[in-house]
């Protein structure tokens, strides 16, 4: 929908990726496009993801806006080379006479029962990247509003696409062209005895844990970070400065995660509003196992739950 | 001006779609021992393969990848191989996994969702399926590399398909197995469709077969549902390069008749006449029919070999579904030679918060 508007009132817009065409997507995102814009603005690209992202970067330096999809996080790695030591560096190097407003989709995390490599969120590599923003939205509105920003992005931006929330989730959308804030969190649901930080599929979780919590009478502020480079640090250390409690949630493996970087922040800005330890519950480091376990891999609310109680010393 | 380079891509079939030789036939073709047991393993991979759609289909089994039409050129390229050459399949070669020994019931507990389908017993130095698509080009040519080092007569044999040959990989590891003249052989399987994607939107080269020339490799185009066609080039390819003659590329030409997986719905972009058409083209009627001409098969001996794969089809599945449950150790097991110490921990974690519920799909 979101494409759809953006190709309507920006004619340097156009849609590129693997099946984007026909097949509108292999998760539909596309569905349509190519039929309302026809082939030359919605293109199936060869089989290559190197090509997908530098076509991209030789399209956006030539005043197109492309908006590119990879079909799996887990397939976006001949496109790094690209990414990284071009898309991201192009402004920067040519001192502003070249740039990049690129969109790389991509389909993000587990929970589908797919198959290898169809389930990864290694957003983590991505958010070293100078240069580059990285969006995971949590809802179809924010879906909406956030893709809208990215395209409108003058910079290139991932926007990663949790999977899980493909299926289990629908919410009427209006597609009215308005953006969302890049570089902004939301708050889900006020608290004030905890924060919890998380963003993609795991809100999810997090919305039912923070509701098992309230039961309790424990209350969660649950925050979706939602661009994930760069964070939105306002928005966490006010949240902490009123519930001393930080607990970060995310489904990708903890071992130099984003949710190192949010705790560091809150040691940086807000050690002092700190009561207690901040928690992570995350994926394993492990590999992302076959579907038989994944579920055992993910966050899960009990989980989330328990790392709460943790910081509350219950 | 002179011409400093011609080259010629040479299409090779001995069984057309009627079943009737139309070239010379090779030794194995002549052997009826042979081909019964080529027609006998392409009549599993099918039996099985449908097995596999409707445990999917049933929920009990994840996104499975058919082979329906590919069978003729799985057993083709299985039988050229000798046991211990090196495979480096893609996701949809379960032919020639099963003619070199790895079961139904690992094949079926990897698309299951369970790593374990990938420890296959034999054969133990083949790769496992490569989802990741034209990776698994550059690994046979590295296998291959090992071989030349050591002088060992043995080949490495990559698949790939036909959307594969757009990635960087693929022409990587073409040049390599050139200019190192490796013991490798690369078998395009050129079914037409990457998922929605037709060949002719995915190059604009004639053929294949001629992405080898660039790399200075032979390529040659066979009929990829002429399973004689397929055995015949890929064996004298291997053969050639066992012996130092260095690597080939074979494009067999075939058709995707299933879905690309369970997961897709190729109503939405493939023409039906398309798919219809491609059915008088299979791989095992031609045989059958070959074979019926030769007199060495009757009505009741097909019938006969379905109920036989039927029932070896159904042992292996209720194998599959009697597989015991991995436990959440297995997320932490092999994942080095030794756990490091703060991933003991985690493991310790995810016993304690084990669902034990995850099951099939």
């Amino acid at each position: 929908m979101a494409h759809g508007w953006e190709m309507e009132h920006d004619a340097s817009v156009v849609v590129i990726g693997q099946d984007v065409g026909a097949n509108g997507g292999v998760f539909r995102a596309t569905a349509g496009l190519q039929e309302r814009f026809g082939k030359e603005r919605v293109q199936d690209t060869p089989l290559a993801e190197a090509t997908i992202a530098g076509m991209s970067v030789g399209m956006a330096t030539q005043g197109l806006k492309p908006v590119a999809e990879i079909q799996f996080m887990g397939f976006m790695y001949p496109a790094l080379d690209q990414i990284v030591n071009h898309m991201t560096r192009m402004r920067y190097r040519t001192r502003g006479r070249l740039s990049c407003p690129i969109v790389m989709r991509m389909p993000h995390g587990g929970g589908i029962h797919a198959p290898e490599h169809h389930s990864e969120s290694t957003e983590a590599m991505l958010c070293h990247i100078p240069g580059l923003r990285v969006v995971c939205p949590s809802s179809p509105a924010r879906a909406y509003g956030l893709l809208l920003a990215a395209i409108r992005n003058p910079d290139p931006v991932i926007f990663l696409e949790p999977v899980r929330l493909y299926r289990a989730m629908r919410q009427e959308v209006q597609d009215d062209g308005c953006a969302l804030p890049l570089d902004a969190s939301f708050v889900l649901r006020e608290g004030d005895d905890v924060t919890i930080v998380t963003w993609g599929a795991t809100t999810l979780e997090t919305l039912r844990a923070a509701a098992e919590l309230d039961a309790r009478g424990i209350g969660a502020e649950v925050i979706d970070l939602a661009t994930l480079s760069p964070i939105d640090s306002e928005t966490i250390l006010e949240s902490v400065a009123k519930t001393g409690r930080l607990v970060i949630a995310h489904e990708a493996a903890r071992n130099a995660g984003v949710g190192a970087e949010v705790a560091a922040l809150v040691c940086e800005h807000g050690l002092y509003d700190l009561e207690a330890p901040i928690q992570r519950v995350t994926g394993y480091d492990t590999v992302m196992p076959l579907f038989k376990l994944e579920l055992d891999y993910m966050p899960s609310a009990r989980r989330i739950v328990d790392a709460v109680l943790l910081t509350l010393e219950l | 001006m002179t011409i400093v380079a011609e080259f010629t891509i040479r299409y090779r079939r001995i069984l057309d779609p009627k079943g009737q030789v139309v070239a010379p036939l090779p030794a194995f073709a002549q052997d009826t021992a042979e081909i019964l047991r080529m027609y006998r393993a392409m009549t599993q991979a099918r039996v099985f393969d449908a097995k596999a759609m409707n445990l999917q289909r049933t929920g009990q089994l994840g996104t499975y990848p058919s082979c329906l039409g590919h069978e003729a050129t799985h057993i083709g390229v299985g039988a050229a191989m000798n046991p211990d050459d090196v495979l480096a399949p893609v996701y949809r070669e379960a032919g020639t996994q099963l003619w070199r020994g790895v079961t139904m019931t690992e094949i079926l507990v990897y698309w299951g969702g369970d790593e374990r389908g990938n420890d296959f017993a034999g054969p133990r130095q083949d790769f496992a399926w490569c989802v990741p698509i034209a990776t698994q080009t550059l690994h046979a040519a590295g296998a291959a590399m090992a071989f030349k080092i050591r002088a060992e007569r043995r080949c490495a044999v990559a698949y790939i398909g036909d959307g594969g040959t757009s990635e960087g990989a693929f022409y990587e590891a073409l040049n390599l197995a050139g200019v190192r003249a490796l013991p490798v052989v690369f078998v395009v399987v050129n079914n037409g469709w990457a998922i929605s994607v037709p060949v002719a939107a995915q190059t604009a080269a004639q053929t294949l077969a001629q992405k080898a020339i660039a790399a200075g490799i032979p390529g040659v185009q066979v009929d990829g549902n002429d399973v004689f066609a397929v055995r015949a080039a890929v064996g004298e390819a291997v053969e050639a390069a066992r012996r130092g003659a260095g690597p080939a590329l074979i494009e067999a030409l075939t058709y995707r008749l299933s879905d690309h997986t369970t997961s897709d719905d190729a109503s939405r972009y493939r023409p039906a006449a398309e798919l219809r058409e491609a059915w008088a083209l299979e791989p095992l009627l031609r045989l059958r029919r070959h074979l019926l001409d030769l007199g060495v098969w009757t009505a009741d001996q097909e019938q006969e070999l379905q109920v036989q794969c039927a029932a070896e089809v159904e042992s292996a599945v209720s194998a599959y579904l009697a597989t015991p449950a991995q436990s959440t150790d297995a997320m932490f097991d092999h994942l080095f030679a030794e756990l490091p110490a703060h991933l003991r921990a985690q493991r310790a974690a995810a016993r304690k918060y084990a669902i034990k519920s995850s099951g099939h799909h």
